[in-house]
């Protein structure tokens, strides 16, 4: 309860900021506007302005405040502005238009989907490999590890492009992607969870003279639950962004990647803004959606 | 929780009367301590004891101003314990060493001293002083964890020995360690005591320990947590180990035992 | 084909000779331990040059290493320049600013039982989040060059940092801040030898995090405007160009950095932590 009220206090805290900051940040396109229209606008040289401060504008030309909130193509846009658009471009628009985010946002999150799918099954199949093979242990451990501290999302273009080359389009180069990124922090996560039973657990199995596939089914694998949960809410968050990037080098014309980009073009700021606020709600859908199935089945297997 | 202004006798060190503390808990009010009456005198040994709940650790923890009584009255050298704190009137030992790890062990025993702006060398002078006193000169460039349980409890009894405070308050120190290490350590405490003519608070829950080492023995009794009994030790001052298959020291046992079970069956 | 059948020849071999090391008498050492993904790397290696050559792989889809390793050599001017500017002036002064700004809001916000109780959710919220879609805005805002590069960097580490050392500072027991109590303390004598000390594993966790993202952000935001320079840049139009092997390039230049980087902090968390049950040897 008092967590909900702190909350709600730190958002409401944050948007008052960002309503604040508009003020400053648009004043100097609204004074352009406003002088335009005929009002009286100090100082009256559009040069000496330029040179001057957001906050000493303002301070100068407080008749203008509430249009820094109602811009056309506003530096920032204010948050109702954000809201508005987000309203209009997923509920009122058809879902199959061009102009719907739902349409876009369904685009990115099919690649995104994709790609969680395939980088999960094969992470957590080469984790499995990893515990029970030494070789590949020592062999493909290390550079699991290192990947994870080399940006490779530097190679999203070129597996665009070349995938391009010969002849694959549309969502696979995008999963493609969206699986790599993910792959990593699984098989991390996964092989740190498949070796989470302590020596006692496995002694204990040793003595019931069980299988390596029975020690795995009846210990490793519900003992790994939690670590492939945490790793997964961090996968697919990567892959996320590997869809949204791999949207950007080739131009796409559809998804919330391509949005931003072609909002950064025409300087189309509040979509720029309703497309980053999309595939914002996205994650925390995804995320949040993963959470729920992990509460869900550690409660079923009793560890939560 | 103030004094009722009246000064306290000269020897008593400790004066709790009509001390009271109920804790507000999400199942209801707590009892933990009801009309606690006790005076400490100067240079005592006491001992709690009593079952868990009884509030043995509690009442230390009033002594030492980590809990607020919410009746009665309670002063520590005659001024209240929140006083006495900012005085640093006592030393507390907690029931784990509580070492820091990124500190060595003559680090960890200048912590107290460089947050009373002791200087560099007196700082240096007393962490030597005190490790002897423990027993542990030369481990002072150990780090905590490379040191056995019983080293690091001894480390952090030097640490609350290395300022001048004249109370040491002691809440279960040797309670994880096993028994022939403690039986070492309860020697070295009553050794220690007998050089620094400090006065102890000792909180445990094992009867030996209590008879062996106190001059008095506080039973106390749980829900409420109250004192049920206070008994005069007759042992000698100077007690070795097997003063503990001595008659007297058997009977007080036995009368420690009895007045544990006399609170438990007034439930 | 006869190069792709030896490739798989190699592959057999060294396959056979790692198992040999891990499974042989003196695999827990040090050097064995080294010595088998290293094995294994050049084995990749030297079997993506065979088979590049052997079935004449066009450059465009898949450069062989060889090639890859003479464009490093022969562009080590272009190389550092991008390097300086993405990593130095983009990735390395947001990460700083980022991180130190993360810190100090830490700081304060840690006095206020009600601010961390609702920074703290928030935080985590946002450190889940495509942070590297702020990066058309910022470079809106903040221009072509690094600096936009650099704040694209501190928005996206600044929350993980944020949470990471938060958190930290939760990281006492009762017993120890019961201690510091009984010495009377100040806020800050506890604050600097105790909590500080405490976080320091957490803030180094903060830290390490923050390295990837730093690389990721100050390059990724190149892909939305950027002088003509960097390694952003670089990429995004020598894929343009089907020059992949200055592509793969400047990918070992990225990898090189994020792992030195990443090496670089965790050295210093090794001698910072090193009373830490993770850090002992």
């Amino acid at each position: 309860m008092r967590q909900m009220l702190a909350v709600l206090t730190v958002v409401a805290t944050l948007i008052g900021l960002w309503y604040l900051a508009c003020i400053p940040m648009n004043m100097q396109g609204v004074l352009v506007e406003a002088e335009r229209a005929g009002a009286e606008v100090s100082p009256p040289d559009a040069a000496v302005r330029r040179e001057m401060g957001g906050v000493s504008l303002a301070l100068r030309n407080g008749f203008a405040v509430p249009a820094t909130w109602a811009q056309e193509r506003p530096r920032l846009p204010a948050p109702h502005q954000v809201a508005v658009e987000l309203w209009d471009t997923t509920v009122m628009k058809k879902i199959t238009s061009k102009r719907s985010l739902v349409y876009h946002g369904w685009v990115t999150l099919s690649a995104t989907l994709l790609g969680f799918g395939i980088g999960t099954v094969l992470g957590v199949l080469l984790a499995v490999g990893i515990v029970h093979s030494r070789v590949m242990d020592m062999s493909v451990m290390p550079w699991a590890i290192v990947s994870q501290t080399i940006p490779i999302i530097a190679l999203a273009p070129m597996i665009i492009v070349v995938l391009y080359s010969v002849g694959v389009q549309g969502i696979i180069p995008k999963a493609v992607i969206s699986a790599y990124l993910s792959f990593f922090p699984v098989v991390v996560g996964m092989v740190k969870g498949l070796r989470s039973p302590d020596a006692m657990q496995l002694d204990l199995l040793r003595t019931y003279s069980a299988s390596k596939g029975e020690t795995f089914w009846k210990l490793r694998l519900p003992a790994s639950m939690p670590y492939l949960f945490a790793s997964l809410k961090i996968g697919i968050a990567a892959s996320l962004v590997g869809a949204i990037v791999g949207e950007l080098p080739t131009g796409a014309v559809s998804g919330l990647g391509a949005r931003l980009l072609a909002g950064s073009y025409y300087g189309q700021t509040v979509q720029i803004w309703s497309a980053l606020f999309g595939a914002a709600i996205l994650a925390a859908c995804l995320v949040g959606l993963l959470g729920l199935i992990e509460k869900t089945v550690l409660k079923r297997m009793g560890m939560a | 929780m103030n004094g009722t202004g009246q000064q306290p006798e000269l020897s008593s060190v400790v004066s709790a009367k009509g001390l009271d503390l109920t804790f507000q808990t999400n199942d209801g009010p707590v009892h933990a301590l009801k009309d606690v009456n006790l005076e400490i005198n100067k240079g005592d040994f006491v001992s709690f004891i009593g079952p868990s709940g009884c509030g043995k650790t509690t009442f230390l923890r009033c002594i030492a101003a980590l809990e607020t009584p919410t009746g009665g009255s309670l002063t520590v050298n005659g001024m209240t314990p929140d006083e006495a704190r900012r005085k640093r009137a006592y030393g507390y030992v907690f029931q784990a060493a509580g070492l820091y790890p990124w500190r060595t062990i003559a680090k960890n025993i200048k912590l107290p001293l460089e947050i009373m702006g002791y200087s560099r060398q007196e700082q240096d002078e007393r962490v030597r002083n005190v490790l002897e006193l423990v027993d542990l000169a030369g481990f002072g460039g150990k780090f905590p964890w490379q040191l056995s349980g019983g080293m690091q409890q001894r480390a952090s009894i030097a640490r609350a020995l290395a300022f001048d405070a004249d109370i040491l308050l002691m809440d279960e120190p040797f309670g994880a360690l096993d028994e022939i290490v403690r039986d070492h350590l309860n020697e070295q405490l009553l050794a220690l005591w007998a050089r620094t003519g400090k006065t102890i608070g000792f909180v445990t829950h094992s009867i030996p320990e209590a008879v062996y080492l106190s001059t008095r023995i506080v039973v106390m009794s749980p829900r409420p947590g109250r004192i049920t009994d206070v008994i005069e030790s007759p042992l000698p001052k100077e007690r070795p180990l097997d003063i503990r298959d001595s008659a007297e020291f058997i009977e007080v046992a036995h009368r420690v035992r009895e007045g544990l079970r006399a609170g438990h069956a007034d439930e | 084909m006869t190069l792709v059948a030896f490739a798989l020849v190699l592959w057999g071999f060294g396959w056979w000779l790692n198992t040999r090391l891990a499974e042989g008498p003196r695999s827990g050492t040090r050097a064995i331990r080294l010595a088998i993904p290293l094995i294994f790397g050049a084995t990749i290696l030297v079997v993506w040059e065979l088979v590049v050559r052997g079935l004449e792989v066009p450059l465009v889809i898949l450069p062989a290493p060889s090639l890859i390793a003479a464009r490093v050599a022969g562009s080590l001017p272009i190389l550092w320049a991008d390097f300086v500017q993405t990593f130095v002036k983009g990735a390395l002064s947001g990460y700083l600013i980022g991180c130190g700004a993360a810190f100090l809001m830490a700081v304060a916000v840690d006095r206020s039982e009600f601010l961390r109780l609702g920074l703290l959710p928030v935080g985590n919220f946002v450190a889940a989040l495509p942070i590297v879609g702020t990066a058309p805005i910022l470079v809106m805002w903040f221009g072509f060059d690094w600096q936009s590069k650099a704040a694209v960097v501190v928005v996206m580490v600044f929350f993980p940092m944020l949470v990471n050392t938060v958190a930290g500072l939760r990281e006492t027991t009762a017993m120890q801040r019961d201690l510091m109590e009984t010495y009377a303390a100040s806020y800050w004598q506890s604050f600097f030898k105790l909590r500080l000390p405490a976080a320091m594993p957490f803030i180094f966790n903060g830290l390490k995090i923050s390295t990837t993202l730093a690389l990721i952000g100050a390059i990724v935001a190149e892909f939305f405007g950027s002088p003509t320079l960097g390694m952003g840049f670089r990429i995004s139009t020598s894929v343009g160009q089907l020059a992949l092997d200055m592509v793969w390039a400047e990918i070992v230049v990225a990898a090189l950095a994020g792992t030195l980087f990443y090496g670089l902090v965790a050295l210093i968390e090794h001698h910072v932590t090193f009373w830490h049950p993770s850090q002992r040897r």
